[in-house]
């Protein structure tokens, strides 16, 4: 995605032109301006309206202390004014240094990080290790292809329940393991072994996008490197590492950031599979949601004041992420 | 060089014996080398394939325990489960309501989002990073972040429990997505088609609409698919804002079969079967589009 940008922003050079007079540049950048604006209205309206301005409601949620209790509403034929507070950015300072902060905020912090990393981890090596194979002369590959990607055509909320079923006490995982005379885990009652489905379920549902993708970057690759490389004697893992990696990088960069920022906000995995209980499992997005939606009363202040926390880490990730990867294209060349 | 192995394929046979015999053709590989690659491969797609086989299996068994002794359940296999989701829920109801709603963000998504798409793929303006930037940038939005406001909103305008309010709320992710994904196509075509239509008379919006727009159908379908499966499938803002049952989307619809109190796996088992069926046929009729339209912007740029 990032890439996309930086190769279509040199892409403006192909429309400039001699530069003429300043009136006639102004004039003739107002037409052309004209269109692009008329264009990109409807789009610059709904972000507007639906982003822009739910954003800055929500920003300004989190420096009240605005619950289910306090905010307008109406019961029946009466309307309850709003009646919160202005508390500046004691949700804030609350949620990151205030009494019980580990428990609250920096235990689901450090899971989610680990979460993110182990999972887009194993996204990206077992789907490329899959796209590698695929991507082999052998027999069969379209059935092994249609197999491989349905864990990505059957809607999540489908195939957690059916995990769900399976990591049950009882269920045919344990079944399986107590017939190999394996320790059995509470996989969906003891926190470190929900941790472990947790990853497992959603490594399973995730590989198959990174795969398919990568099949693709891989199939790009022209095949005229790979044959000036076995001319010059490269060994497979030479042709590995010098010609197909960085053949995917553009791919692969791509592939990355959307898999972190989706592991990173992935929501129906952990909610579907542990519901709102399992405390210890919540990512900090499922958390925020329990925070707003799960219990009674409804915080909003604070379920918010987590999503703009959210938001944060994740633009701030954005940024290094480009531009690590700008300077890593620049020393590579 | 494969003519010994109990596998041999014809693209192997087919190989010229000319090759010096230590650099093998790319592609092909040693027959234990090759064997591996199948077991992997099996395995793989076995692990794949097990948890959709298993939750069919279960839903034949007629018992809401059954999951848990699943060899009784080739005893006593039954469509009953099916009869009385079909036939004695709101099945229908949430089918129909999860097409509506996605169908309509889809559609909504798709044309606002077309001509900013080309719009950022062609013409430089005053804006136009800030705005490539917003539209990165919505993509990141955690839930957490709207859903209060959103449902404060939509409260506030009486819209929660309505389709009107949940197809406005995945227009805030529907539309930036497909505008990113759209303008990574456009910038596929050929700038010189546009220019043949500037020489030709056209004015900007003539150009799209008769050449750009045609010629982008496959990136349009991409789109439209993408959000679809997407909005198909959507769960916390559909929990959330859909209050009555004959509201509910499929995906809230499933979850009432399993409460505190009652939990009717069985059925559960096979609602999720009659969602997944159509879903995956229809994923697997556009998969190819999919992949070509994901990896286009990045790969081609």
């Amino acid at each position: 995605m990032s890439v996309a940008v930086q190769g279509a922003t040199g892409k403006g050079s192909r429309e400039r032109e001699p530069r003429p007079g300043l009136l006639e540049r102004v004039k003739r950048s107002y037409a052309k301006h004209w269109y692009a604006y008329a264009m990109i209205a409807p789009v610059v309206l709904v972000l507007g309206a639906l982003v822009i301005y739910p954003l800055v409601e929500g920003i300004w949620l989190t420096l009240t202390d605005a619950n289910s209790l306090n905010v307008a509403r109406k019961i029946g034929v009466n309307e309850i004014p709003a009646s919160y507070n202005f508390v500046g950015f004691h949700n804030y300072a609350d949620i990151l240094w205030g009494p019980g902060s580990y428990d609250r905020f920096w235990s689901h912090f450090i899971w989610t990080i680990a979460w993110t990393a182990i999972c887009v981890f194993l996204h990206y090596t077992l789907g490329l290790g899959l796209a590698l194979l695929l991507n082999k002369k052998l027999r069969g590959r379209a059935v092994y292809r249609m197999l491989l990607i349905l864990p990505w055509a059957v809607p999540t909320f489908v195939t957690v329940f059916s995990w769900r079923l399976m990591l049950s006490d009882g269920g045919i995982v344990n079944g399986m393991l107590s017939s190999l005379h394996l320790p059995q885990p509470g996989w969906l009652t003891d926190p470190l072994a929900q941790k472990a489905a947790a990853i497992m379920v959603n490594t399973w549902a995730g590989v198959p996008f990174m795969m398919i993708s990568l099949l693709g970057g891989l199939q790009s690759i022209p095949a005229e490197l790979y044959e000036a490389a076995e001319m010059d004697g490269a060994t497979p893992w030479q042709r590995f590492r010098y010609v197909t990696m960085p053949g995917l990088r553009t791919v692969s960069s791509t592939v990355v950031l959307l898999g972190v920022i989706w592991t990173f906000n992935q929501f129906n995995v952990i909610f579907l599979l542990f519901g709102t209980g399992a405390p210890d499992t919540q990512l900090l997005v499922t958390w925020a949601y329990r925070l707003g939606f799960g219990q009674i009363p409804r915080d909003y202040a604070q379920s918010a004041a987590y999503g703009v926390i959210l938001l944060s880490i994740l633009i701030v990730f954005t940024a290094f992420y480009r531009r690590w990867l700008a300077r890593t294209e620049q020393a590579n060349g | 060089m494969s003519t010994t192995t109990e596998r041999p394929t014809p693209v192997a046979t087919a190989a010229p014996a000319a090759r010096p015999a230590r650099v093998r053709p790319r592609g092909e590989s040693s027959p234990p080398a090759r064997a591996l690659s199948h077991g992997i491969l099996i395995l793989a797609g076995l692990i794949a394939l097990f948890p959709v086989a298993w939750i069919f299996y279960v839903s034949l068994g007629p018992d809401k325990s059954d999951y848990l002794h699943a060899g009784g359940i080739l005893g006593k296999l039954t469509l009953s489960n099916y009869q009385h989701v079909l036939f004695d829920t709101d099945f229908f109801t949430w089918f129909g309501n999860a097409l509506l709603v996605s169908g309509v963000t889809t559609v909504f998504g798709v044309l606002l989002a077309a001509t900013t798409g080309y719009a950022v793929s062609r013409m430089r303006f005053p804006g136009h990073r800030p705005l490539m930037w917003s539209l990165l940038v919505t993509q990141m939005f955690p839930i957490a972040v709207l859903i209060v406001p959103m449902y404060t909103m939509l409260s506030d305008l009486g819209l929660l429990d309505s389709y009107l309010g949940l197809i406005l709320v995945y227009s805030t992710t529907t539309v930036p997505y497909c505008a990113w994904l759209l303008k990574g196509y456009f910038d596929t075509i050929p700038v010189e088609i546009d220019e043949a239509g500037r020489v030709d008379g056209l004015t900007p919006f003539g150009t799209f609409w008769r050449l750009v727009l045609p010629l982008a159908r496959p990136g349009l379908a991409v789109a439209a698919f993408y959000s679809f499966l997407t909005y198909w499938a959507e769960v916390p803002f559909a929990s959330t804002f859909m209050l009555s049952s004959d509201k509910y989307t499929l995906a809230v619809g499933l979850q009432t079969f399993v409460s505190e109190h009652d939990a009717q796996w069985n059925l559960m088992a096979a609602t999720a079967v009659l969602i997944a069926i159509p879903s995956a046929a229809f994923f697997y009729l556009v998969q190819r589009h999919l992949v070509t339209g994901l990896t286009a912007g990045a790969s081609k740029s």
